[in-house]
């Protein structure tokens, strides 16, 4: 039993600019449930889509051995075959497809071509009965509840008789009892079936409760592994390790000037756009003073992108209700535009989706939000609008051939000065920046950090979300720390430490899952 | 001997960086004239005598019209309007029910065609912009709704119309001056002299407001090359329509057009929205453009272009009938990407829709003397347009690759 199922030797995987995973080791013995934990961008899911093949052989350098043998995985059918199989946070269900339709997608029980239903359905009530799953095999996807969806999808692992079972995130979308349900399934899987489990997940309590080993990754390296009843186990041995780097000086120093509230929300609540009963953001109240940069704190999900959307011109949500002050006065942002002539803006965490026209030029997309502001009678003036685009090219430091280059060109660093220059071009008093410096170099980093700290020198008021939490403790003033779209922590930076915000964020959870 | 080579050398290398931001543009350019020689030499001349010449401006007005009015569509997201067929024949139809059957004046007779179109591209951008309906599936029940419209109001027949509308479609601006002894119709030149004195007096206005701001400009000697070879074609072209007959009426309404539309797109606020919207929704969204209402108003104007394309086609065939505009629909979209506009939305430009009309009006034309049936006619232009978005997407995928 304790022999290794898997060994993942020396992995590194880079992304352009940024080491994901340096030498990462990872041993995984047979019929265990490992689990992987970690801060975001710590690794955790590279490292299972180098496993499961999504990142194929020679795009990472180190091996992968399963079964003591070594792999060479091109593609997800390749670690399929032989019964690896990974089940994302984000469900690959068809939602208008049925439940046994799903779980044979791509491996139909068929004949030349032609599908087998009655195979196919007496098959699929063979593998719900196993994963508990209570439908009829011909209900569709959408029309089942997240947790059910998510025992289809281990039905669909199952029926691709799976040995190695990858779980990411599998609970961050349950609710509690659908979270029991599905720990108890996985702990039964292990035991009767034999099938090995690694999960990762955020709950330090559910890990603690289920898992034999736990391996803990940091900045793209494996840190330390933990094994039951070997090692002490508690939460705060596990956050030491997930955060317990040294904080090099990384951030250039600013002065502080803090002045008068300059924006304040208050009572905010959203509902989700495409779900109106489900909660998004339930009641936040926080605000921001002048030259202050504000951090807000919390894992992916947490809604801290949403709480952001939402109030800039109600660009995310429905039935938004709350007040927003600006300098003391109430105001109302029906539309983006109005939240720009207000003096916000809004830089979105998606640069290249949402943030960028990639087709466009620097000069295009500098100028977008600021149009009318170098034009006369809706008429553009061009020669003004070269000169604003050279003008931010030179301050920012943005490196181009010229101001006509295309933003699709451009590296990670650069694109996001482009889109900072059309904020800062818009002339807010407030910023809302969304990780402003997800997936770009350590250099460049440094750059958008002192560009911020111009911004709050002039007496800006900037609201920072990062997943970054040593980007938070070295930019902020003070923090709020969301999660699962409540506040439930405000820090002054004298107060705040990776370990103090990883509390909060935990013990919330924690205390959840109690009380429900 | 040195410096002359680095001359050229550093020339060459900047007229390349110019030449590959602007390749679509020159390689549609190229495209035009090389069918054009071509069909030149296959009908024996007769493609570009004066008299062919005109035909061909009066044969594809409309469709260049619709064009124009498409081409903002395509560029606001790669979205299209299948109906403008159908609404050129609905518009027609107005004519006659308000000049013929109701017996206004002409003159509003035509301004009321135009609200109606404006109208009815209101009625689908409202569909499309606000309620979110793709705008395959509303402009093609826009298509039959329209037609269906036309056939109410004639009741199947085909129905005359007044002179002012033959007027506009295919006569030419009088000759104040005179010149019949010479066979020329003077004041066409005239106009031609007078556009191209206008035109230079603006490049050199433009080049030295860039010289002022220290932009970088092309090369003189280009610029010379590039504003005499503009001045020469105005003047061949409006030469040689004043060998036949003069400068069309519907020329000038659509030079005034293109002016227009090609200062919006590249000038106004609005212009930048389109493409914004059609080069990144979400980010022009975040970037305080309203999607919505930019979307709706293109489709309220594609709206009143057709109206416009559907006065000047009664005009020319001189009566509202309830085949009229057929297939227009198809030959206005295949232009608008012949030309360089993107299925994918934020690419094109109205000029580039012009062209590839044009080169779709040649295609027909050339075709038509030689003789060729109707049958190999559609087959070459199915092609042409294939092998025109397939260049596209070669040379794109190359510029990526090179990038």
């Amino acid at each position: 039993m304790s022999e290794n199922i898997l060994e993942m030797v020396n992995i590194t995987k880079t992304f352009p600019g940024v080491k994901a995973l340096d030498n990462v080791n990872l041993q995984v013995r047979e019929g265990e449930i490992h689990a992987l934990v970690g801060e975001n961008g710590a690794g955790k899911s590279t490292l299972m889509g180098v496993l499961s093949g999504i990142y194929p052989y020679g795009d990472y350098s180190g091996d992968i051995m399963y079964k003591g043998e070594v792999c060479k995985f091109r593609n997800i059918k390749d670690s399929e075959k032989l019964g690896i199989a990974i089940i994302h946070q984000e469900l690959a269900l068809i939602p208008y497809m049925t439940i046994s339709e799903n779980i044979f997608l791509g491996n139909e029980r068929q004949r030349s071509g032609v599908i087998n239903w009655e195979v196919t359905n007496k098959k699929a009530i063979e593998l719900m009965k196993k994963v508990g799953l209570n439908e009829r095999p011909s209900s569709l996807i959408k029309d089942i509840g997240v947790g059910k969806q998510q025992l289809v999808e281990i039905a669909k692992a199952l029926s691709k008789d799976v040995k190695l079972l990858i779980l990411d995130e599998p609970t961050a979308a349950l609710n509690d009892d659908d979270s029991a349900n599905l720990l108890n399934l996985l702990t039964d899987l292990n035991k009767k079936n034999g099938i090995t489990c690694i999960i990762i997940s955020h709950k330090i309590n559910e890990i603690k409760q289920i898992s034999d080993q736990i391996t803990i990754l940091r900045d793209g390296a494996a840190i330390e592994t933990l094994v039951k009843n070997v090692d002490e186990i508690t939460e705060n041995r596990i956050i030491k390790g997930m955060v317990g780097r040294e904080l090099v000086n990384r951030f250039p120093k600013r002065e502080r000037n803090i002045g008068d509230i300059g924006f304040e929300v208050r009572d905010w609540v959203v509902y989700d756009p495409l779900d109106e009963d489900r909660l998004r953001i339930n009641n936040i109240s926080f605000n921001v003073r002048k030259g202050e940069v504000v951090g807000l704190a919390g894992l992916m999900g947490a809604g801290r992108t949403e709480l952001a959307m939402s109030i800039f011109g109600k660009s995310y949500g429905k039935k938004i209700s709350g007040r927003i002050y600006k300098d003391g006065e109430e105001v109302f942002f029906h539309n983006v535009s109005q939240a720009i002539e207000n003096g916000v803006a809004y830089l979105t965490e998606d640069r290249k989706n949402a943030g960028l026209i990639l087709i466009d030029d620097i000069k295009r997309n500098i100028s977008l939000a600021g149009l009318k502001k170098i034009s006369r009678n809706m008429v553009v003036d061009e020669h003004e609008e070269m000169l604003v685009a050279l003008n931010y090219r030179k301050k920012l430091n943005i490196k181009s051939s010229s101001i006509f280059q295309k933003a699709s060109d451009l590296s990670g660093g650069n694109q996001q000065k482009v889109v900072i220059s059309k904020w800062i071009f818009a002339e807010p008093d407030v910023l809302m920046l969304d990780e402003p410096t997800r997936g770009i170099d350590v250099g460049a980093k440094f750059e958008i950090y002192t560009i911020i700290n111009q911004l709050v020198a002039e007496g800006k008021s900037v609201v920072m979300i990062s997943s970054e939490l040593p980007e938070i403790l070295g930019m902020c003033d003070r923090i709020y720390v969301i999660n699962e779209g409540k506040i439930v922590g405000e820090l002054k930076i004298e107060d705040a430490s990776q370990e103090s915000i990883m509390r909060c964020i935990i013990q919330s959870t924690n205390k959840q899952e109690v009380t429900m | 001997m040195g410096n002359v080579k680095v001359f050229f050398a550093k020339n060459f290398e900047r007229a390349k960086t110019a030449m590959r931001s602007n390749m679509r543009q020159y390689a549609m350019l190229i495209a035009l004239i090389a069918i054009m020689i071509i069909f030149q030499i296959l009908t024996k001349g007769i493609l570009l005598k004066p008299r062919n010449v005109s035909k061909l401006i009066y044969q594809n007005s409309y469709i260049l019209i619709l064009a124009i009015g498409m081409v903002l569509l395509i560029i606001s997201g790669g979205n299209i309007d299948l109906s403008v067929g159908a609404l050129v024949a609905f518009v027609s139809a107005l004519s006659a029910l308000f000049s013929v059957k109701m017996g206004l004046p002409p003159a509003i007779a035509i301004v009321l065609g135009l609200v109606f179109g404006t109208l009815a591209g209101m009625w689908q951008g409202f569909w499309i912009a606000y309620v979110k309906i793709p705008s395959f599936i509303v402009t093609l029940a826009g298509m039959l709704v329209f037609r269906g419209l036309n056939n109410l109001i004639l009741e199947g027949e085909t129905i005359a119309l007044p002179d002012l509308y033959v007027k506009i479609a295919s006569s030419v601006v009088p000759d104040f001056i005179g010149g019949a002894d010479s066979g020329l119709h003077l004041t066409t030149i005239i106009i031609g002299v007078l556009f191209s004195i206008v035109y230079t007096v603006v490049m050199i206005l433009s080049r030295s407001k860039k010289k002022r701001n220290n932009f970088e400009i092309s090369p003189f000697y280009l610029f010379v090359l590039k504003t005499a070879s503009i001045v020469a074609i105005i003047n061949l072209f409006m030469y040689w329509l004043s060998r036949d007959d003069g400068l069309p009426i519907v020329l000038i309404i659509l030079a005034v057009l293109i002016g227009i539309y090609s200062f919006i797109t590249i000038k106004t606020v609005a212009g930048r929205h389109i493409y914004a919207l059609g080069g990144n929704q979400k980010a022009a969204a975040l970037s305080g453009v309203k999607t919505k209402r930019v979307l709706f108003w293109v489709y309220a104007n594609m709206g009143l272009m057709a109206a416009v394309a559907g006065i000047v086609f009664a005009g020319r065939l001189n009566a509202a009938s309830p085949t009229a505009g057929m297939g227009f629909e198809l030959d206005a979209i295949a232009a608008c990407f012949i030309g360089g506009a993107s299925a994918a939305g934020g690419v094109g430009t109205v000029i580039g829709a012009i062209i590839g009309a044009f080169i779709m009006g040649i295609l027909n034309n050339g075709m038509s003397i030689m003789g060729l049936s109707i049958f190999w006619q559609d087959i070459i232009k199915g092609l042409v347009l294939l092998t025109a978005v397939a260049f596209d997407v070669y040379s794109k995928s190359k510029a990526k690759k090179a990038a």
